[in-house]
């Protein structure tokens, strides 16, 4: 994973709640076996829409998703996190995001920003009208600004999962790392715990 | 009565009793018990191995089986499709690579992941389960911590046979009183995620307490904990008890013997103490449940079946009556219509929800000499080849042909359009699935979720029913 420290990008508004899983990358996309090329199903069923937002020319160099609430709920699909990804975004901003989506997002360096309902009302609204805004999502200060908007606000993450993003560590060799820990926690389990051996 | 400082909710005892590390400012490692995989979210993460020449750590906790691109109507091999079957038989290569015990389409152990595991004994109270699939809540039912999770967390269960997680919100549900004999889990579940919305449970697991819980069947607590996920909880349990214990005993991978007696004399353990405190608190009363079929394109989406399709003008909240109002459109439906009074082309029994034996009895007792409505389109889809034995050693398959039904092989079918089981663009389907996102069952398809009853009804009448509305 590359380290991810500030993206300063205009936004493209998705001014709908509870964007679920199936409509970031619909299931025809996930019988793919690779982890590349999903940019070309991200939405791609509302994209047939010309009037979808993806499609609007005034968006089409945004790097920061803005959506209302209950972003990435649903399926486990980690193929929306890569659809977004891949087609060019590197930050979502939702006032709440589904658990898997947003662990599947910081597994790949996709930086889920989480803001109050106000926040991200303004933000929308503000990019709506000036596609031109400025944003910066700052990963080491944990926080949000678009300065011309007069907006600005701190986001949570967790302190490891920030580490991880700003260094860019790769989850699974860290744990490697305490490979002796889980011996020991192996030994203890009860035998009677069902095994395919 | 003050609360005792080391009282725990069942999910924090499963959880605290499989931390393999746990440092301050880091999530705690958990160690996994039981990892299930399928070919659909595998793939890369067996690649991720390969670049890395990491083996699979523990095959023997490790079970994979072939459920999302199956046909079920010829599950002959091999599939027409080829980039399905690219799919599968990259699990089964990567499978065989990497020793893992494989379940493949057509043998008797095949089935949809959340059904095979209960049904062969190896979902067991206590123990942590993952699968990177969203439904893995199901096995919270035995009092399992059971969530799904993405790729690149597959690939670190396989790895390592554990994984790194913060420690989620606790949050009870409890649904007192008795059911009302028309009502099944079904309607349970949906009448909870209608109540606490999509994101109701975000951050959280839910324990399901209460009278009408303890009631019901494995079968239909699997159903409720299977929607967790539909209500953004990380998981749903259920404490574990006699119900459990007589479903488990005797199955293949159950303890037996002394084990048995072991393991009960641990899994009674298994219970929230009774002054341990959720950080939030749910309380309905099941007595005056009805039939529930959802309406828009979200599962919070749901309203009682007498009733008719509410209108946007009646949601308090900006943001919830343009999502109904995009909601109905989508669905092709005018606000106020009487729900019994929409006509339904296609009527799908199956699904990780309600695919099990006890949900084909249903189904089956509603339908039996009756017929169809002609021109609709029908079809029961057993969980598991497991599921489809029993039916047909009970005659349920001759009952449903009988009616006009379909009768298919396992696979997880038209719950996502993944297979040659489709909706058609404008379609609606009464189905007993668990999700009616836009274009979930096939573009354009429009989802009811509803009960295997109330689907099995609705084939009959050609429109939204109950079985009390048949003649
Ligand atoms: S039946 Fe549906 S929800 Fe269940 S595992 Fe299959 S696709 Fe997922």
């Amino acid at each position: 994973m590359k380290p991810v420290r500030k993206i300063t990008a205009t936004a493209l508004p998705l001014d709908r709640s509870d964007v679920d899983t199936d409509q970031i990358i619909p299931s025809d996309w996930l019988k793919r076996v690779e982890r590349t090329g999903f940019e070309r199903g991200l939405f791609s069923e509302w994209r047939e829409d010309p009037d979808f937002v993806l499609n609007d020319p005034r968006f089409s160099e945004a790097r920061i998703l803005i959506a209302g609430p209950n972003f990435g709920t649903g399926s486990s699909r980690e193929h929306a996190v890569w659809a977004i990804q891949q087609y060019g975004f590197e930050a979502v901003v939702s006032p709440r995001f589904g658990d898997i989506f947003r662990n599947n997002s910081t597994k790949n360096g996709l930086v889920p920003v989480q803001v109050s309902a106000d926040t991200a009302r303004s933000l929308l609204d503000c990019v709506a009208t000036e596609p031109a805004t400025q944003i910066t999502v700052d990963v080491e200060r944990l926080t949000l600004s678009a300065p011309a908007a007069g907006i600005s606000a701190e986001f949570p993450l967790e302190g490891a999962v920030q580490h991880r993003l700003l260094e860019g560590l790769d989850d699974i060799g860290l744990t490697l790392l305490h490979t002796e820990d889980i011996t020991s926690f192996e030994d203890a389990r009860p035998a009677w715990m069902p095994s395919l051996a | 009565m003050g609360r005792t400082p080391s009282a725990r909710t069942l999910s924090e005892k499963v959880w605290d009793r499989h931390v393999v590390r746990q440092a301050d400012g880091e999530p705690d490692l958990l160690f996994i018990d039981l990892h299930l995989i399928h070919e659909v979210t595998s793939p890369q993460a067996f690649d991720g191995l390969r670049l890395h020449g990491r083996p699979v750590r523990r095959p023997d906790l490790t079970v994979a089986t072939e459920d999302h691109n199956v046909p079920t109507d010829d599950i002959a091999w091999p599939i027409a499709d080829p980039v399905s079957r690219q799919q599968v038989e990259t699990l089964r290569d990567n499978c065989e690579e990497f020793g893992i015990a494989l379940f493949e389409m057509g043998s008797p152990g095949q089935g949809i992941v959340h059904v095979i595991g209960p049904e062969m004994g190896l979902t067991q109270p206590g123990m942590t389960i993952v699968c990177g699939d969203s439904h893995t809540s199901t096995h919270g039912a035995f009092g399992a911590l059971a969530f799904g999770i993405g790729t690149s967390e597959v690939e670190h269960v396989l790895a390592t046979q554990t994984l790194p997680q913060q420690r989620p919100a606790t949050m009870s549900v409890t649904v007192e009183g008795t059911l009302p004999v028309s009502c099944t889990a079904k309607d349970v579940i949906l009448a909870i995620i209608g109540r606490i919305g999509t994101g109701g449970g975000i951050g959280s697991v839910i324990e399901y307490r209460g009278e009408v819980v303890r009631s019901l069947s494995m079968e239909g607590r699997m159903t409720v904990c299977n929607m967790s996920i539909e209500a953004g909880a990380r998981a749903g349990l259920i404490a574990p008890d006699d119900t459990t214990f007589q479903y488990l005993e005797g199955r293949p991978n159950a303890p037996a013997g002394p084990a048995w007696e072991a393991a009960l004399d641990d899994w009674r353990s298994l219970r929230s103490d009774d002054d341990a405190a959720f950080d939030t608190e749910v309380v309905i009363d099941g007595s005056d449940l009805v039939p529930h079929v959802s309406w828009g394109t979200n599962p919070a989406q749901v309203a009682p079946i007498d009733g008719a399709v509410p209108h946007p003008d009646g949601f308090a909240e900006a943001s919830s009556r343009d999502a109904a109002a995009r909601a109905l459109q989508y669905m092709g439906l005018a606000p106020n219509t009487p729900f019994k009074e929409i006509p339904v082309d296609t009527v799908f029994i199956g699904s990780c929800t309600n695919s099990r034996i006890e949900d084909l009895r249903v189904a089956a007792a509603v339908v039996d000499g009756r017929r169809v409505r002609p021109g609709m389109r029908a079809f029961v889809v057993p969980g598991s080849g497991a599921v489809k034995a029993q039916a047909e050693a009970e005659g349920l398959h001759e009952v449903f042909k009988a009616a006009g039904f379909d009768w298919r092989e396992p696979g997880c079918s038209m719950c996502l359009a993944m297979n040659p089981d489709k909706l058609s663009p404008g379609e609606r389907c009464a189905s007993t699935s668990n999700r009616n996102f836009e274009g979930r069952q096939g573009k354009g398809g429009r989802t009811h979720l509803v009960s295997p009853a109330v689907a099995a009804a609705t084939a009959v009448a050609g429109a939204f029913a109950t079985p009390g509305d048949l003649r």
